[in-house]
């Protein structure tokens, strides 16, 4: 009977194996996959045990924090919002039921004190409770509520400001928002306003057409390849036939053989409709990219919650290789899109010498002892355009503010660079489908010889035009910062 | 053999201080009083350990000297898991911890000589199985979750199963030691496939029967798995034949199949470990939390007294039946694959020394009786913790020495007392070997 002891324990060893691999499965290999299951509350009631570190404005003044309810077994945080609705985009929020957006989603796992596995063990042994990590945005609370203002005076829209050698952005203000505190009553509620969508970051997320701030990035591919130089002139008739269709400048004016200055200045739609089409689709779109078309933005908002800037097709990006009406496009019209994100990017790199740095909302994690554990590396995203490029740039945009069709944008004292741009969205939905609505842009730098910000301010469904409404929030918010500084 | 008993006290003692480690473990995570209460509770285990160690120095000095550590391991591990999740538990546990090794001691008293076993061994199958009944009879039966395990006689509760286990491991140990012979010669060839004699196989198809009735009448699919799956380990080990073996599962599966598709908890339970996401807040709830508990220990676990067990702030569970069923989700959530692993690794250790008892032993009703019991004993841990990673259905068998419960840890000591009586008395020979060991130990 012996052997068949022996095979009759080597068939139990074989079913502890089996016990071995399924438990290893299910607490190693599988465990990411359960964590993520819908019916797994674990990893959520988890984390509402522990204390969530706090968003904090650059000032250090309170965007979020957790506030301790019940105690012993019962203890659990909830995260409060001081400021209500001022920061709902880009913080966003986070619950227990509700999940988490944003910038609260993005950094999760610094705000719960995720470290390494090591990390855990470390604080079994020392046997201190996990607490999260505070972070310390680049948000200047006095800019930011500045642009909130200025922006629900005017109606729907977006604020974006970088400083432009760091990527910090300093302001992202998006209208109609929402006051996270509320997320937990009202989520659903917010969720099927489809019209006002407060829940959406315009900011990120609102694919606008960008009108003739898109003029710059074209005249950056006309500098950057050669086709032109500043002091290059091309024939601007009143009026050019394109695909068959013309394309006119305001008012028909014609403006006859004018240099990159005075395009820009005018906003002279039939000279950078010809310049497009002597850059060519391939450099335009090289140009595209290095500001950052056609990419995922590479800021740190979670992949979902923003959108890619580019030439739209139903819904589909389309690439340098399929048909594009380059004359349109080059004016920024045709089917192209962007997030006032994007348009604050193209402002940034210009006033960068050139260098598009990578846009970062975060500046430096903290832990519970008030020791700096991670402080932003500002890293650059592209050399968008050559510095001498930026250069010249930056001389044609002055003249927008000083004497051309940006004068709004002035600030008293201070040169300013930047471009207007007003798109026709006639039958918008969200305006109510009146005819005669635009969307507004503004985008630009100041100081001019010394940048220190870089705005985009966007207004959607307004009937003016962006050097009436969106160059005044510009300048408040510039004025702002720089009054900061 | 005093090395043995020597060996045996060794192990014990950082068995106690695991079990103070464990407790410092658990208090420290409460923020309570870390003192020496945790010091006081590994010194009282200890002595219980010491003191059931010298009883055996003087009855069983040969015996198996790692069985009695390992399973005080097991002990010590469950009562710190349990007492983490209720004082009261625990205490309650501990009593019955003692009351265990009380009726180990007196198994070891009176059942010297325990081949008296085998001449009441109808006796012992009938009690056996009138114990598996009991939960049905009116008055005194208890209902679990649609299965009938417990047995209520006014302030005495207990499960019967897992007395019965011992009862009919006794049994088939003395039947087949008798029948084997005939069970093998008598086979013959069908069809190419070694079919064992009828007449002699009448007894076995009423085990096959008892194990389809428990699965209808009882309703209790883990035991059932777990007696039958013993009865086929002691058929093959009493015959050699594999084939046995083979038409015993088909048997098995066949009756299974049919009461799954017609008895509804057995058909619910089958079907909830097929598709636990179906109902998962219904019926899925208990096998998908304990599956998501396991998830969250990971490598290394969260540490002792860290898992939710409850939804905070209320008292409904996360973890259902976490001292009971579900205790060993409860070891990987809290002390991680590493953890769980080691309990693992525990209970074959008991099962290497358990088969080494049945190596040694030189008669046949010996080494069965050891071999069965250890079998029942590792498929019961087997079947539970199967149950509890979705290897196999989720059933209502405790984890052996680790799970709350009273009738378990006593069942289970008086387990252990019949093993290390067969061993002391295998070893004893195996030093001195008479007549009756170059007799058998060949066989």
């Amino acid at each position: 009977m012996n052997r068949q002891i022996v095979k009759l324990f080597a068939f139990i060893v074989v079913l502890f194996g089996v016990l071995v691999a399924f438990t290893s499965y299910w607490s190693v290999f599988d465990a990411k996959a359960l964590k993520e299951k819908e019916a797994n509350k674990r990893p959520l009631l988890e984390q509402q045990q522990i204390r969530r570190g706090r968003i904090l404005a650059a000032d250090g003044s309170v965007i979020a924090k957790s506030v301790a309810k019940g105690h012993g077994d019962s203890l659990r945080f909830v995260r409060r919002y001081p400021e209500g609705s001022l920061y709902g985009h880009p913080i966003g929020y986070s619950f227990v039921r509700q999940g988490d957006s944003e910038f609260e989603q993005f950094h999760n796992d610094q705000l719960i004190g995720e470290g390494s596995e090591f990390g855990s063990i470390l604080d079994e042994i020392t046997g201190r409770n996990r607490e999260g990590n505070d972070i310390v945005t680049n948000i200047d609370p006095t800019a930011q509520r500045v642009a909130m203002s200025d922006l629900e005076a005017q109606g729907f829209g977006a604020v974006v400001a970088i400083e432009p050698s760091t990527g910090a952005i300093k302001v992202m203000a998006s209208y109609k928002s929402y006051d996270p505190n509320r997320v937990p009553y009202e989520l659903s509620r917010l969720n099927r306003n489809t019209v006002e969508t407060p829940l959406y970051n315009r900011a990120t997320q609102g694919l606008k057409p960008p009108g003739s701030t898109f003029k710059v990035v074209t005249a950056a591919a006309g500098l950057e390849s050669g086709v032109i130089t500043p002091e290059t002139a091309i024939d601007a008739p009143g009026s050019i036939t394109d695909e068959g269709i013309a394309l006119n400048n305001d008012f028909n004016e014609d403006f006859g053989p004018i240099t990159l200055d005075t395009a820009l200045t005018n906003s002279v739609n039939t000279w950078f409709g010809q310049l497009g089409q002597q850059v060519g689709q391939d450099a335009l779109f090289e140009t595209m990219q290095k500001f950052g078309f056609n990419s995922e933005p590479a800021i740190d908002l979670p992949a979902d919650q923003v959108e890619k800037s580019g030439v739209y097709d139903e819904g589909e990006l389309l690439t340098k290789d399929d048909p594009v009406d380059l004359a349109r496009l080059a004016i920024g019209q045709e089917r192209l899109l962007a997030t006032p994100l994007q348009i604050a990017e193209v402002a940034a790199a210009v006033a960068n010498h050139g260098k598009l740095m990578k846009p970062q909302i975060w500046n430096r994690v903290v832990d519970p002892d008030g020791r700096v554990v991670e402080r932003l590396d500002p890293s650059e995203y592209s050399q968008a355009v050559s510095a001498k490029t930026a250069e010249e740039l930056t001389t044609a945009m002055e003249g927008v503010v000083s004497e051309g069709t940006g004068t709004n944008a002035a600030i008293s004292g201070v040169p300013v660079a930047g471009k207007t741009g007003t798109a026709e969205t006639p039958g918008n939905a969200a305006c109510g489908g009146g005819e005669e609505e635009n969307q507004a842009w503004f985008m630009g730098f100041a100081p001019a010889n010394e940048p220190k910000i870089a705005i985009a301010a966007t207004v959607e469904c307004t009937e003016q035009f962006g050097n009436d409404v969106a160059a005044p929030i510009f300048r408040d918010v510039a004025e702002t910062i720089l009054n900061g500084e | 053999m005093t090395a043995a008993r020597n060996r045996e006290l060794a192990a014990l003692i950082p068995v106690a201080l695991l079990l103070t480690a464990g407790f410092a473990a658990v208090f420290d995570q409460e923020n309570a009083r870390l003192g020496n209460l945790s010091l006081i509770y590994g010194a009282y285990f200890f002595a219980v350990c010491l003191v059931t160690h010298i009883y055996l120095r003087i009855r069983l000095p040969n015996a198996d000297p790692y069985l009695f550590p390992l399973m005080a391991l097991l002990t010590a591990f469950g009562l710190v898991m349990i007492y983490r999740i209720d004082e009261n538990l625990a205490r309650d546990q501990a009593n019955w911890f003692v009351l265990g090794l009380v009726l180990f001691a007196l198994t070891i008293q009176f059942l010297r000589d325990y081949e008296v076993l085998e001449r009441y061994r109808y006796t012992i199958a009938a009690a056996g199985l009138l114990l598996l009944l009991a939960p049905r009879l009116p008055g005194i039966g208890q209902q679990v979750n649609g299965a009938y395990l417990g047995v209520k006689i006014g302030p005495l509760a207990f499960q019967p199963a897992e007395f019965s286990k011992i009862a009919i491991v006794v049994f088939l140990a003395s039947y087949l030691r008798e029948h084997r012979e005939v069970l093998i010669v008598g086979a013959r060839r069908v069809l190419g496939v070694t079919l064992p004699p009828l007449k002699h196989f009448g007894p076995m198809l009423v085990v096959w029967g008892a194990s389809m009735f428990m699965l209808v009448f009882i309703r209790d699919l883990g035991s059932s798995l777990m007696f039958f799956a013993a009865f086929l380990a002691l058929l093959y080990v009493a015959t050699g034949r594999f084939s046995f073996v083979v038409i015993g599962m088909a048997m098995f599966v066949v009756g299974a199949w049919f009461f799954a598709s017609t008895v509804p908890h057995v058909h619910d339970r089958v079907e909830v470990w097929l598709n636990p996401y179906n109902d998962p807040t219904g019926s899925g709830y208990q096998i998908l939390q304990s599956i998501f508990a396991q998830a969250d220990g990971g490598l290394f676990g969260k540490g002792f007294g860290e898992a939710l067990i409850t939804i905070p702030g209320t008292h409904a569970a996360l973890l259902p039946a976490a001292q009971t069923d579900t205790i060993y989700a409860l070891i990987v959530n809290e002390t991680g694959l590493f953890g769980a692993c080691g309990v693992i690794l525990i209970y074959l250790l008991i099962a290497a020394r358990g088969f080494k008892v049945a190596l040694l032993a030189s008669d046949g009703f010996s080494k069965l009786l050891a071999t069965g019991l250890t079998a029942v004993f590792s498929i019961q841990a087997f079947v539970i913790v199967g149950g509890v990673t979705r290897v196999i259905p989720l059933t209502g068998v405790t984890l052996p020495f680790v799970s709350y419960g009273g009738s378990s840890i006593v069942a289970n000591f008086v387990l252990l007392a019949l093993l290390l009586l067969v061993s002391d008395r295998a070893r004893r020979e195996a030093v001195e070997p008479t007549g009756r060991a170059l007799a058998m130990g060949s066989a």
